[in-house]
């Protein structure tokens, strides 16, 4: 088991060096004359010059990625070109926000599916119908649509919600629920979806697996067989779902951010690409590689604990 | 990153075209319609209205609909008619540039990674996961941040990104055919490569590839409405997303405008889905296998008007005076069907198990026998139900009888060995959890306790290494050994009847022996009733008392195990046991036309 949490690990470690490089070296090239762009077009070629040397632009770009990078691993991204703020507090201040949509949507949307997709798997005949074209609307109909239906109806018409801000949990736990509900929701319709028929798909094939009636015929309940047995059985490929579909609420945050005007990564992700303001989309792009990488081990890690041959692999 | 699961689809030539049965299909038709529709409005924009989409009038600042202008007008005074359907163009063209460039690198990536293998396969496929591992927002906006807001170079890196789920689908298809053998005679016949992924590869990923691109589309689209809705696109050019952020912009003072670029997107995106699905069922659909036919010579024959035939008790069967612990009565078992009606797989199957006797219930496959033995459990699959009949055990009819009584029958009076070792254990947890977890169930006894009744019976069924064996999983010890553990699984909790369905068939012919050597030992040990399904009359002579052949559902000859081999009466018997005698040695002259003659004379 070590030696399969030191492998996930290392992989991990090495994806983020590479999408981070590559990052780079694509933020750097492809963004031509960034003192040309930052002080525009009125600059003289002095101060665009005199600017390029105080960016450290005039460096050949490996020096610069070195640098960067021996700064990186210590937590020190730069700072912003437009706020001069340091970028890892730009980031870190934001990111409790969007990590508590984002993980609240990935829990609601594991419970919520794991609930529908065994349900229509075990019921089957109409349930499974419904849930089975529910699912294809929910996968179909983009998140952000869905987050503005919410608006719409919860917060304008209905009034049951605050259509927008966000208050922080260690302020008030109900005002944070207030604000972060329609969000969760509107996120995680479209995970529910892909996850629940993923989950449905494996609770009809592993109940049809032979150990099922084996284990029955030892006098074990089908409740318990189904939510013992079949459900870890159907919990890999589920998690790998999940796994994908936490990418996608990571990009689908940056949306829903802004349609309920949450102060989260979100927000800064949109400011600084607006601007062009590279070290802090750098950083971003770390910060959010980084929460990918991390996910993706914790489900390998209960993939390997749902499934002892995952760990020989 | 996003959510494509691979169409399996298997290569079937059909013999309609997917586009005429998709017509067929409401859903398809439904979505067809609306997408031509959509497209055709893109095309002849102009056709539609007159007016500039562009065109902007302040004193028009989110006007009312009037004559000319039926949606009104948006924040710039622009026409919102005009603008939702000259959007199409922009919104349709830039999701087709997204799908394109991924359709193209994915499938010949997907093509040449798969055929050729090597390097370029795991290059290409660790380049799929990388590109997987990124929320595509994420990189378009980071694009965004150095290229400006082009539309068009926006939705080519997006193809970029979505190319993975092209080439997964197509990395799928063509590992799945390359070793087939139909591949491998092109590749002798002398056809170069080029013309094998031509000709035989592409055709198998043809309508995989068709309907991954309606999904891939959809979201093209919706990603590139949502760039343009967080206000990062290219606001000179009419798209539904920069609709939606004018409509979200002033959604307190005109709600309705971000109605129609909701309601078009999310048409379009459902119309894209749907037919994908639509696709996806009726290729399937076309798959499915057509009905087997038996293949077994004596199938051919008709004994159904042969009577069934009893046998009178013999020394042996008469000196079984244990008390009846099964009474089985005209038994019928059927199986729902999607047209509502009920195939039945067992008619009226009569048979007795007393305490100690070893009933035989043998028969080809598809002979109801099976059926028998699970209907006894209670645990027929899906569709399957006791049509009539009654299962009388221990004085209670086990067909009239509720799941909760049935839990606590199984198990601890009535037990299964089922055939297949390896699949019948649960791969996910140990071996000694699987038997601990039931008899703490059905004994009611402690952890410590049924941990070490395992281990005793572990080494009772003739296991090494006990402690072992406990800690492993099934994946970790030999096929004989989990048959094994299945059989100390079956009588941990001692029942009074055992059900051993083929127990020996999966298994090298050396551990066969040693198997039905357990059984019979543990049979008489515990005294119980067992009914033994199996094919093989070797096992029946070895084990049982009695034994009832079965046929086509029914039983048609039962009796005492040396009356039926010496003296079977029924025609489908006689050439069951012919057919082994025929297997086991060389087959006499005389004997071969003499069973003909027999079968034939029986058919007539």
């Amino acid at each position: 088991m070590f030696g399969f949490i030191l492998r996930r690990l290392l992989s991990g470690v090495v994806l983020l060096f590479v999408i981070s490089t590559l990052a780079y070296m694509l933020l750097y090239v492809g963004g031509g004359n960034i003192a040309r762009r930052i002080l525009g077009q009125q600059a003289t070629a002095e101060t665009v010059a005199q600017k390029t040397t105080e960016l450290g632009l005039d460096r050949p770009l490996l020096v610069q990625y070195i640098d960067w990078l021996s700064h990186a691993v210590t937590g020190d991204f730069g700072t912003s070109w437009f706020t001069g703020e340091m970028v890892s507090s730009g980031i870190t201040s934001r990111l409790g926000v969007t990590l508590s949509i984002v993980i609240g949507a990935t829990v609601i949307t594991a419970i919520v599916a794991v609930i529908i997709g065994v349900w229509a798997a075990v019921r089957g005949g109409w349930v499974d119908k419904v849930v089975q074209g529910v699912s294809i609307l929910g996968f179909a109909i983009p998140g952000f649509l869905i987050a503005l239906g919410l608006v719409t109806l919860f917060a304008l018409n209905l009034k049951w919600f605050k259509p927008t801000g966000y208050v922080p949990l260690t302020e008030s736990a109900t005002g944070w629920l207030a604000t972060v509900t329609l969000p969760i929701i509107a996120l995680a319709i479209g995970g529910i979806a892909g996850v629940a028929q993923q989950v449905r798909g494996s609770v009809v094939d592993a109940l049809q697996r032979d150990y099922v009636r084996t284990l029955r015929s030892r006098g074990l309940s089908f409740n318990r067989v189904v939510f013992k047995h079949v459900l870890r059985n159907a919990g890999g490929p589920a998690l790998a779902v999940l796994a994908v579909q936490f990418v996608g609420l990571l990009g689908g945050a940056v949306i829903v951010e802004r349609i309920f005007a949450i102060p989260g990564l979100g927000q800064v992700a949109v400011t600084a690409t607006s601007q062009g303001d590279i070290p802090m989309v750098m950083g971003l792009v770390v910060a959010i590689a980084a929460m990918v990488v991390i996910i993706n081990l914790l489900i390998d890690l209960l993939q390997g604990w749902l499934n002892p041959k995952v760990r020989l692999a | 990153m996003i959510d494509l699961t691979p169409a399996t689809i298997p290569p079937k030539a059909q013999r309609t075209s997917l586009f005429v049965r998709l017509l067929k299909n409401p859903v398809g038709l439904a979505s067809m319609i609306f997408l031509t529709l959509l497209v055709l409005s893109a095309i002849f924009a102009p056709l539609l209205t007159s007016v500039d989409p562009n065109q902007a009038s302040l004193q028009d600042f989110l006007g009312p609909a009037r004559e000319g202008h039926p949606l009104g007008f948006d924040s710039a005074g622009r026409d919102v008619f005009a603008r939702l359907v000259y959007a199409g163009r922009f919104s349709l063209a830039g999701g087709l540039l997204a799908l394109v460039i991924a359709a193209v690198i994915g499938v010949i990536g997907g093509l040449l990674a798969g055929y050729y293998r090597g390097w370029f396969d795991s290059v290409s496929s660790w380049l799929a996961g990388l590109l997987m591992a990124m929320p595509a927002i994420v990189v378009l906006l980071a694009a965004r941040a150095v290229l400006g807001p082009s539309m068009w170079l926006s939705m080519a890196i997006f193809g970029v990104m979505l190319s993975p789920a092209f080439f997964r689908l197509v990395y799928a298809s063509v590992t799945a055919v390359r070793d087939e053998l139909y591949i491998d005679a092109a590749r002798v016949s002398g056809l170069s490569d080029g013309s094998i992924i031509g000709r035989h590869i592409l055709t198998v990923v043809r309508a995989p590839a068709i309907i991954q691109s309606a999904m891939v589309l959809g979201i093209a689209i919706a990603i590139q409405a949502g760039l343009d809705f967080l206000g990062l696109g290219d606001m000179t050019i009419p798209t539904w997303g920069t609709m939606l952020n004018d409509g979200f912009t002033n959604i307190y003072k005109e709600p309705l405008l971000i109605l129609w670029p909701s309601l078009i997107l999310a048409l379009t995106c459902m119309a894209l889905t749907l037919l994908a699905n639509a696709m996806r069922d009726e290729l399937e659909r076309s798959a499915k296998p057509k009905k087997r036919k038996p293949l077994i010579a004596t199938a051919l024959m008709d004994f159904s008007k042969v009577a069934a035939v009893t046998h009178a008790d013999d020394a042996r069967t008469a000196a079984l005076t244990g008390e009846v612990l099964l009474n089985i009565s005209d038994l019928s078992v059927g199986y729902g069907q999607p047209d509502g009606s009920v195939k039945t797989v067992v008619h009226d199957v009569s048979l007795t198990v007393r305490r100690g006797e070893v009933h035989g219930l043998i028969g080809e496959s598809g002979s109801g026998k099976t059926q028998t033995a699970w209907s006894i459990l209670r645990l027929l699959p899906e569709g399957g139900h006791i049509t009539g009949g009654a299962i009388v055990f221990e004085g209670k009819d086990l067909a009239e009888a509720s799941e909760r009584e049935m839990d606590r029958i199984r198990g601890k009076k009535i037990a299964y060995i089922p055939q297949e070792p390896m699949s019948n254990l649960d791969s996910s947890f140990t071996i000694g959890s699987q038997l601990v977890e039931p008899m703490r169930i059905c004994l009611g006894i402690s952890k410590k306790e049924a941990t070490k009744r395992a281990l005793e019976l572990l080494s009772h069924v003739g296991i090494p290494n006990p402690q072992r064996t406990f800690n492993a999983y099934p994946h970790e010890v030999s096929g004989g050994m989990a048959q094994r553990v299945l059989i100390a699984g079956a009588i941990s909790c001692e029942p009074d009847l055992l059900i051993a369905d083929e127990p020996t068939t999966a298994l090298d012919v050396t551990v066969q022996a040693e198997i039905l050597q357990l059984l019979r030992r543990l049979q008489a040990e515990l005294n119980m009733g067992v009914v033994l399904v199996t094919h093989n009359f070797g096992v029946v002579a070895d084990l049982c008392d009695r034994v009832s052949v079965m046929r086509e559902g029914r039983v048609i000859e039962s009796g005492p195990v040396r009356a039926i081999f010496k003296a079977a009466r029924h025609p489908y018997t006689q050439s069951l046991l012919n057919a082994i005698l025929e297997e086991g040695e060389p087959r006499g002259e005389l004997i071969a036309p003499t069973t003909r003659a027999t079968t034939q004379g029986a058919q007539s």
